[in-house]
């Protein structure tokens, strides 16, 4: 047997986060001349804040990837994918364990990187090419199949910048399509680009995988990976949680209670992105006569109850807050937001605050479900959980016939009638 | 092929690496060229204006102080010293802020890092040599021919480089984790405007002011050009010389070795 093409041994990833009061991005100068100068005085011990606390993004990570195999790792934000794929193509270096690739290995962590506006389709077919490590004379004898994939051809003289979005990205991906590596290291590219287009782009994925090329392919869209990879990773905070054929690893990925529930403590979370004007405390589900339930249940009333903190002690204005629903397999089903149904929220108490979410009759097919919540004040991203929790629905009598729609018939469910008028 | 990826073992092939992707440097320095010429209205006129109207104001400089005229015309005297420092200043100030202007290849796309701060010094080298042409039309039109002393250009354009990639690799690197120097940087630039010998000559220096005027390196370097495209009709000072070819090997090693040093973790602070 062969030695298989990826293999990961133990692999960690360990930052250093500062803990900055004035929220700066970069180090200054000053800070680094005060911090030098001030280090004699500062009394070590007492319950100071130390200045900075490492941090695991990756830790013990073990697997391995054979040939023509395609590799799909899930896992919710924050849980280390896109570390473990920059380490894989070599943009950071891991803190401990180590990889072996065994072939020539590209990786498409972003269509277009490098693609300058101002310079021409042509132009940028080659520059880009040269980044994502092909040599001139490569592209020159892929140019033509590059430009057939992307369907730019009468743009090619055209600055990039003129493009629609849907060329440029259609035009990256044709470049990118065309590497040629033993290894292909993948990080969300499908989710650009039209309907057909995406299509394209799996059957290139799966053409690439059949020739014998193995992929590795980061995604949230858990139902791309089932139907693209034949086993998958499950990373959780860093670390190995599940693996295997792809489809019981998203099985583990849905049912895990860390991955849905444990709303109560959403404080906790560290993350989440955002201001913190407001902060999403908890998440509480109640029936429409206000008890509390563990489950939703299609077609009854329920209330989704949201509890936040208000960090600013005053009274928000300009409150907008969004809930968006996916299904198991990560397909957004649904949002709930004050958006769509019309008006701003009026001025919140002074202090920590409940928002009811009302819903008259619950429309989402039996099943798990994950919720993102998203807020903004005076339309500055506030407080962003992805995903804040999950839930369950279960089966109800929404049409009052006693039927309900499976998965496999409806991703949702919506209400009708049927007529004979003649 | 094989690779291993470990801790701190992205330095076992870097330099095998770094040739690997020459071709990627090429296309660097030719897309910063494209880009600058096809944003402007007159384009590659740029490269050529900009040295000739600073050279103008240092000529009016001269009359309007008063400086003797000598053998040498004055237009010469100035421009065989404004084509280097404006290579320097140029390369210099793109070297220092090239990675983060190239942040979002650097987080998304492995290469050896090196190539971004040369290529810009790349870039810089190819204005340079246009407005060597410029300074032979000039030439010719004045009728002042070059002598023997020429063959030592390349080796002065040579320290040139040297100097302004050590120099920006060290600016390029410190930029990433300490933003202060996108400050610093164009604070060099204007004063080692003043403290060049653009205007006048080395020599013009008092001779106790020597051994400090010649920790600048470019006095060096600027004498050198003159000397060689002027057919040493101006003087040179061997300590100058001396000094400036210390300190731009000095500031190679200590760029190279800096930059490689912080390197790999540019990704994860830029």
């Amino acid at each position: 047997m062969s030695l298989p093409l990826i293999s990961v041994e133990g692999l960690g990833k360990k930052y250093r986060i500062q803990h900055q009061q004035n929220g700066a991005r970069y180090l200054a100068l000053r800070d680094v001349i005060a911090q030098k100068l001030a280090a004699p005085f500062r009394r070590r011990p007492g319950g100071e804040v130390p200045a900075s606390e490492d941090f695991w993004a990756l830790r013990e990570v073990s697997f391995e990837v054979g040939e023509g195999d395609v590799l799909g790792i899930i896992g919710r934000n924050g849980a280390g994918k896109s570390t473990l794929l920059k380490i894989l193509s070599r943009i950071t270096e891991p803190t401990e364990g180590r990889a072996v690739l065994r072939g020539r290995a590209a990786s498409l962590l972003e269509v277009g990187t490098g693609f300058h506006p101002e310079l021409t389709g042509r132009d940028n077919i080659f520059l880009n090419g040269s980044i994502l490590g092909m040599s001139r004379v490569e592209i020159t004898r892929k140019f033509d199949e590059i430009v057939e994939f992307a369907g730019t051809g009468q743009f090619l003289d055209t600055p990039v910048k003129r493009y629609s979005s849907g060329m440029y990205v259609r035009l990256a991906f044709a470049v990118a399509a065309h590497l040629d590596p033993e290894i292909l290291i993948i990080d969300e590219v499908l989710a650009v680009g039209d309907a057909e287009f995406q299509r394209k782009c799996l059957g290139k994925m799966g053409d690439v995988a059949r020739s014998g090329r193995t992929v590795l392919f980061v995604s949230h869209h858990l139902a791309t990976v089932e139907n693209l990879c034949r086993t998958a990773v499950l990373l959780d905070r860093g670390r190995v949680t599940a693996s295997g054929p792809a489809h019981d690893v998203i099985a583990a990925y849905a049912s895990d209670p860390t991955s849905r529930r444990g709303s109560e403590r959403l404080l906790d979370r560290v993350d989440r992105q955002g201001n913190g004007a407001v902060r999403f405390a908890a998440v509480t589900l109640r029936a429409g006569d206000g008890r509390k339930i563990d489950a939703l249940t299609a077609g009854a009333a329920a209330i989704f109850e949201i509890a936040f903190q208000n960090t600013a002690a005053v009274a928000q204005r300009s409150l907008h807050v969004s809930i968006g629903i996916n299904n198991a397999l990560g397909q957004r089903v649904t949002t709930w937001s004050t958006s769509y149904v019309g008006g701003d929220l009026p001025a919140t108490p002074a202090g920590d605050f409940v928002l009811q979410v009302r819903l008259p009759k619950v429309a989402l097919i039996p099943g798990s479900y994950t919720y993102n919540l998203f807020a903004t004040v005076k339309s500055d991203t506030a407080d962003w959980l992805i995903p804040g929790g999950g839930f369950d629905v279960e089966p109800g009598d929404f049409y009052g016939s006693g039927q309900l729609p499976g998965t496999r018939d409806a991703a949702f469910i919506s209400e009708h009638a049927f007529t004979v008028v003649s | 092929m094989q690779l291993v990826i470990e801790p701190g073992l992205a330095s076992a092939n870097y330099w095998r690496d770094l040739w690997s992707y020459r071709e990627l440097m090429a296309f660097l320095t030719w897309r910063d060229l494209a880009v600058r010429y096809k944003q402007t209205a007159i384009g590659i006129a740029w490269a050529i204006l900009r040295p000739a109207l600073t050279m103008m104001v240092f000529v009016l400089f001269r009359r309007l102080v008063g400086i003797e005229r000598g053998a040498v015309p004055d237009v010469l005297l100035v421009l065989a010293a404004v084509l280097p420092w404006q290579f320097f200043s140029n390369a210099l100030s793109d070297a220092s802020m090239s990675l983060i202007n190239n942040t979002n290849l650097i987080s998304k796309v492995y290469f050896p890092r090196l190539i971004v701060p040369i290529a810009t010094v790349a870039t810089a080298f190819v204005d340079f040599l246009i407005t060597l042409a410029l300074l032979a039309v000039i030439m010719a039109w004045i009728g002042f021919g070059p002598s023997w002393t020429l063959i030592a250009l390349p080796l002065y354009a040579a320290l040139a480089v040297g100097l302004s990639t050590g120099l920006g690799l060290l600016l390029a690197a410190l930029n990433v984790k300490y933003r202060d120097f996108r400050y610093v940087v164009p604070f060099i630039v204007q004063v080692g405007l003043f403290i060049s010998p653009i205007a006048f000559a080395s020599t013009n220096m008092p001779s106790r002011w020597r051994p400090l005027y010649s920790l600048n390196p470019l006095v060096g370097i600027i004498d050198g050009f003159r000397w060689s495209i002027l057919g040493g009709r101006t003087p040179i000072d061997p300590n100058f010389l001396f000094t400036s070819v210390a300190i731009t090997l000095a500031s190679i090693v200590i760029g190279v070795w800096y930059f490689r040093r912080v390197e790999r973790g540019f990704a994860d602070v830029i």
